[in-house]
């Protein structure tokens, strides 16, 4: 989809070049990270993809088609494209800032708003509340999403990310990656996306080049970078603690069908069920859910004895943090670490109750890869 | 409804009212044989006419000579000049615009031409400075994205740039307005009218009054524009 042929990049006024007889592919369909501490050339190169810079030398195909001899606008036109910073227009509305690209492109009124609105939608924006608000009014994970929405409006094939999640506290930017990959596996883009950040690299990424001063130095999957470095500044960026990076690669949903565990019991289930139910498992607890399957809390031993009731419903205590099941495992150990339990409650979109996951879980895993 | 009416028309009515009534009341009560002579309504409808031409015309051309001038400026082929002139504007900026005036009285002589001409030149720094620097601070990451989604270098100017700078504009304009108000009462002393005819005659007659009907007449009629610019660009301006 996406051919860089002995790219080389020398800005103005410098010997040495930023980017240096650099050769990459990148699948359709794939998300291809390029990674690399500051000032490697990674950012140089995503930006001669859309002729930000113009290259001094090598090639550019997009789907064999010599990118240097294109219309720069109307390449531009058809690639999203995302910045760490954001760049949203301040004077423009939402509506206004995603709307952008479709305007530029001269669509009928009627199908701007539709694709917006469904754009909008698409991460996790309600338009009737956004549209008309203007970038100051909006939280640093809300602009994100913004401008992720304003790169996808016009459905464009190849979408180029700088750091798109960059500006934003830790937990948002999980949230924010794993929406977008939940996103892109419906979409099915082109992605080149940009990231200093190697944790980052390994989650969202179907290959990850490793740059280094405007070099590349290893281009393969994540599984294959983490078992098989290709010298030794890969492996001192991926670093010693490869196993839990491993975490990284696999989502809750993949484990969850394979851990075999006691079901949750419903909030009306009878003191003597749910004492029967405890003496049973494993964690000491067991989840109480709903009627409709949404997760109400959990109850341990002691809630037993020091609380009186008939019934589940009367016992629970509220659980502080859950993850979802599209999160990957490095996530559930971080909320375990956080609330201090060796267990974490798995709910889907909907908050409804999917399973639980132990740190055990997280070991098997950890053992069967390594 | 009632705050637009107040905010649009009865707060400029009252200044106009102060006015007025310092003009009614002087040329009704003169204290003296020469302030009646020489404060008369023709007299003051004319100086204010006056005035308000030389304003009209010379802030016509330096908008539209300092805001072109100012957009230029900032385009990357200019831009090492446009820091330049920038500083040789704020050096400009010294220059009293008595000076301004004498200095283009020697060489192109007397009349309203040549004091608009100075107002001119002398209105163009603030605006040409206030939009090379509004346009210079348009934040580097929001231009990018404009280009790198495809917008055509005229596009991010109009769509982008100026909108963005359009304040920082408006507030050179604004400082353009008030300087041109005052330094327009020196045109009189190049034969160029307006209301320092009355200031001056006052002077040379000490009469108080002649000149407090100039003087206020002019603060009034800066205070007012200013005020107007402020609130459109309020009503313009809603993002911020």
């Amino acid at each position: 989809m996406i051919k860089l042929e002995g790219l080389t990049k020398v800005f103005k006024g410098h010997n040495i070049p930023a980017v240096k007889d650099l050769n990459l592919e990148v699948n359709e369909g794939d998300v291809c990270v390029l990674v690399g501490p500051s000032g490697c050339g990674k950012t140089t190169t995503m930006k001669m993809i859309n002729r930000l810079y113009e290259p001094t030398g090598g090639k550019i195909y997009i789907r064999d088609e010599d990118v240097l001899q294109m219309d720069p606008i109307k390449l531009r036109l058809d690639i999203g494209y995302v910045i760490q910073e954001i760049g949203l227009f301040p004077h423009m509305t939402i509506y206004e800032n995603i709307a952008t690209v479709p305007n530029e492109k001269q669509w009928p009124k009627d199908q701007v708003k539709e694709k917006v609105d469904n754009v909008m939608s698409l991460v996790g924006l309600d338009p009737d509340v956004f549209k008309n608000r203007y970038p100051s009014a909006l939280s640093g994970g809300q602009r994100q999403r913004v401008g992720v929405a304003r790169a996808m409006v016009s459905d464009p094939s190849i979408m180029l990310m700088d750091e798109p999640f960059g500006a934003v506290d830790p937990i948002t930017r999980a949230r924010l990656q794993n929406e977008f990959l939940r996103i892109q596996e419906r979409m099915d883009k082109t992605i080149v996306f940009v990231t200093h950040d190697i944790d980052e690299a390994i989650k969202m990424s179907d290959t990850i080049a490793v740059m280094k001063e405007g070099q590349l130095v290893q281009h393969a999957t994540p599984s294959d970078l983490l078992s098989a470095p290709a010298d030794e500044f890969v492996s001192n960026l991926v670093g010693r603690n490869r196993s839990i990076k491993r975490l990284h690669l696999i989502r809750i949903s993949e484990i969850l069908e394979d851990v075999d565990r006691a079901p949750a019991i419903k909030d009306d289930t009878k003191e003597e069920e749910v004492k029967k139910r405890l003496d049973e498992s494993d964690l000491r607890t067991v989840i109480v859910v709903d009627r409709d399957n949404k997760l109400k809390g959990v109850v341990g031993v002691n809630d037993l004895k020091r609380k009186t009731g008939e019934v589940a419903g009367d016992y629970y205590q509220e659980v502080s943090d859950t993850v979802t099941d599209d999160a990957t495992l490095n996530d559930a150990l971080s909320v375990m670490l956080e609330i201090g339990e060796g267990y974490v409650a798995v709910v889907n979109e909907d908050e409804k109750y999917q399973g639980t996951i132990t740190l055990g879980d997280l070991l098997n895993v950890v053992r069967e890869e390594s | 409804m009632l705050r637009t009416l107040w905010v649009w028309i009865g707060i400029p009515l009252i200044m106009i009212g102060i006015a007025s009534a310092i003009v009614i009341y002087s040329v009704n009560n003169p204290p003296d044989t020469i302030v009646a002579r020489m404060l008369t309504y023709e007299r003051i409808f004319r100086v204010i006419r006056e005035h308000m031409g030389l304003l009209l015309v010379s802030m016509i051309g330096a908008t539209i000579v300092g805001v072109a001038g100012g957009i230029m400026l900032s385009r990357p082929s200019l831009y090492r000049i446009g820091r330049v002139m920038e500083t040789l504007v704020n050096i400009g900026q010294t220059v009293p615009s008595l000076a301004v005036l004498a200095l283009f009285y020697t060489i192109l002589g007397l009349g309203f031409r040549v004091a608009v001409f100075a107002l001119f030149l002398y209105s163009i720094l603030p605006i040409l400075r206030n939009t090379f620097a509004g346009i210079d601070g348009v934040e580097h990451s929001i231009i990018e994205a404009a280009r790198g989604m495809g917008m055509r270098p005229l596009r991010v100017l109009t769509k982008i740039e100026l909108p963005i700078a359009f304040p920082i504009i408006v507030a050179g304009l604004r400082t353009a307005i008030v300087i041109n108000v005052g330094a327009a009462t020196l045109a009189t002393f190049i034969g160029g009218g307006g209301l320092g005819d009355l200031i001056v005659t006052g002077l040379s007659v000490h009469r108080d009054m002649i000149i407090v009907n100039g003087a206020v007449i002019a603060a009034i009629t800066a205070i007012l524009l200013d005020y107007l610019i402020g609130k459109a660009e309020e009503r313009v301006v809603r993002w911020s």
